[in-house]
């Protein structure tokens, strides 16, 4: 009998690992990806957090791993067509003409970050020091922060909650991540910038993971970040181009002015392009944030509402990387159980 | 200015950061470094005798000193009884009390 195959649409960090995890248990996997290279978010990132690895060091990881030999890797293409025959044969059909079958189909989409450009009152765009948070994981590549005009930044402010928790954004929910991400972020700016006075402003810090909370308070003691508590209302720019900042500080009761060389917005997580699109080819049901909707909160978070199709990572919901390559190896885990024809949930 | 027409200017609320003297934060920072550990929870509050009393607020008094609002803190760090429960539920080990001695010497030098 031919192994069974399995398709997964999207070649980050939950397509990558779910398709080791498929290909160590036997079965065959084709991994679709619309860039060049496996890696998807990750590839923008340069250090993580808890433990400040480097990025790099996962993606190798992660590429080593899709190199198996039960792994067909299809890049710089995207599927045009998927047909559902019944739950256990799929047709899809990418745009550089190929045709894959399967008896599974994973959907591993993941993420865009929100495009900071729609939140005008912060200026992205228009004002030339304000940068995102995905643009600052460029600099420390680079290993060098400098204004727009050329200067050391002296002050430095970290936007939290750019594009969620913002009903104004259409964006309810909250992405998790940014929280944690601004921590790593502002103690990486220091070590470049032992000087400058660097601010996170946030609404509530989220440290939900091991480690995060932890790092919140070393960033307070040892590396000197101050954190004011307001939604940032506005930016503007001056003449010598630093952005003029006004928030509450909520924890003053007073509204606040203050003038920054940078502004890093924090920009958050909505479902992929690519999510949308599959959702609407196989009709899978979407969460009122956008993400696709998991058969069920607790015992079927890698199935949807369709039999046959799984999806992982952060095509569900934001998530922190840890999260994302737990959730790919229990779809693996499920996509398992389920051709086999031992499943434990209905 | 003569208040001739019966109508004044009021000053502005807003905390100016950039114009602030903030050398008050710095030495809060330096001599009691726990400081900075501060999540503004409110706790200390909650338990103050003196903001039972008052409108005394420990929680509030920190931050305006890290804001380089030094007036309105001076005006405000003398009614603290330095009794020290805040001291006993701050959950992140902030040494409220040396704070306070601390701010009351730094406005006893500036005469803030």
């Amino acid at each position: 009998m031919n192994p069974m195959n399995v398709i997964i649409i999207g070649a980050g960090t939950a397509g990558c690992e779910a398709a080791y995890r498929l290909a160590k248990a036997g079965f065959t996997v084709e991994l679709v990806e619309k860039e060049c290279t496996p890696g998807g978010n990750l590839n923008n990132w340069f250090q993580l957090f808890p433990d400040r690895k480097q990025a790099s060091a996962l993606r190798q990881l992660l590429q080593q791993q899709v190199e198996h030999p039960s792994i067909r890797l299809h890049t710089d293409t995207v599927p045009v067509k998927i047909e559902r025959q019944d739950a256990r044969h799929y047709a899809m059909e990418l745009d550089n003409g190929a045709r894959l079958e399967g008896n599974a189909l994973l959907v591993t989409t993941g993420f865009r970050t929100f495009d900071a450009s729609r939140k005008e009152e912060y200026g992205y765009g228009i004002y030339e020091n304000v940068i995102t948070s995905v643009e600052l994981e460029n600099y420390f590549a680079n290993r060098q922060i400098l204004t727009s005009t050329g200067k050391r930044p002296e002050r430095i402010g970290l936007i939290q909650c750019v594009g969620s928790r913002d009903e104004k954004m259409c964006n309810f929910h909250c992405s998790k991540v940014c929280c944690i991400t601004a921590v790593k972020q502002a103690m990486e700016l220091r070590e470049l910038l032992p000087d400058a006075e660097i601010l996170c402003f946030y609404m509530d810090m989220r440290m939900f993971g091991p480690g995060y909370e932890e790092m919140y308070r070393e960033a307070q003691e040892k590396y000197n970040i101050k954190f004011v508590r307001g939604r940032l209302s506005e930016a503007s720019e001056n003449q010598a181009k630093q952005v003029v900042v006004k928030c509450e500080d909520t924890l003053v009761g007073k509204p606040m002015r203050m003038t920054l060389d940078l502004m890093v917005l924090m920009v958050g997580m909505e479902a992929s392009d690519g999510s949308r699109w599959v959702a609407k080819e196989l009709q899978l049901p979407l969460a009122p944030n956008g993400f696709i909707q998991p058969g069920d909160p607790h015992y079927a978070t890698n199935r949807t509402a369709v039999e046959g199709v799984f999806v992982a990572g952060c095509a569900t919901s934001p998530m922190n990387l840890t999260d994302t390559l737990t959730d790919a190896r229990s779809a693996a885990l499920a996509i398992g159980e389920f051709l086999n024809g031992n499943e434990h949930y209905n | 200015m003569n208040n001739i027409w019966g109508f004044t200017i009021s000053s502005a609320r807003v905390i100016d950061y950039d114009k602030n003297d903030r050398s008050f934060a710095q030495y809060m920072t330096d001599t009691v470094p726990s400081s900075q550990l501060c999540i503004g929870c409110g706790g200390c509050t909650a338990t103050c005798t003196a903001g039972a009393l008052t409108d005394f607020n420990i929680r509030k008094l920190q931050m305006l000193v890290k804001r380089g609002e030094n007036r309105e803190a001076g005006e405000q760090m003398h009614k603290c009884m330095l009794c020290g429960k805040c001291l006993l539920v701050c959950p992140r080990g902030v040494d409220t009390r040396r704070m306070i001695f601390a701010m009351l010497k730094y406005i006893d030098n500036q005469k803030l």
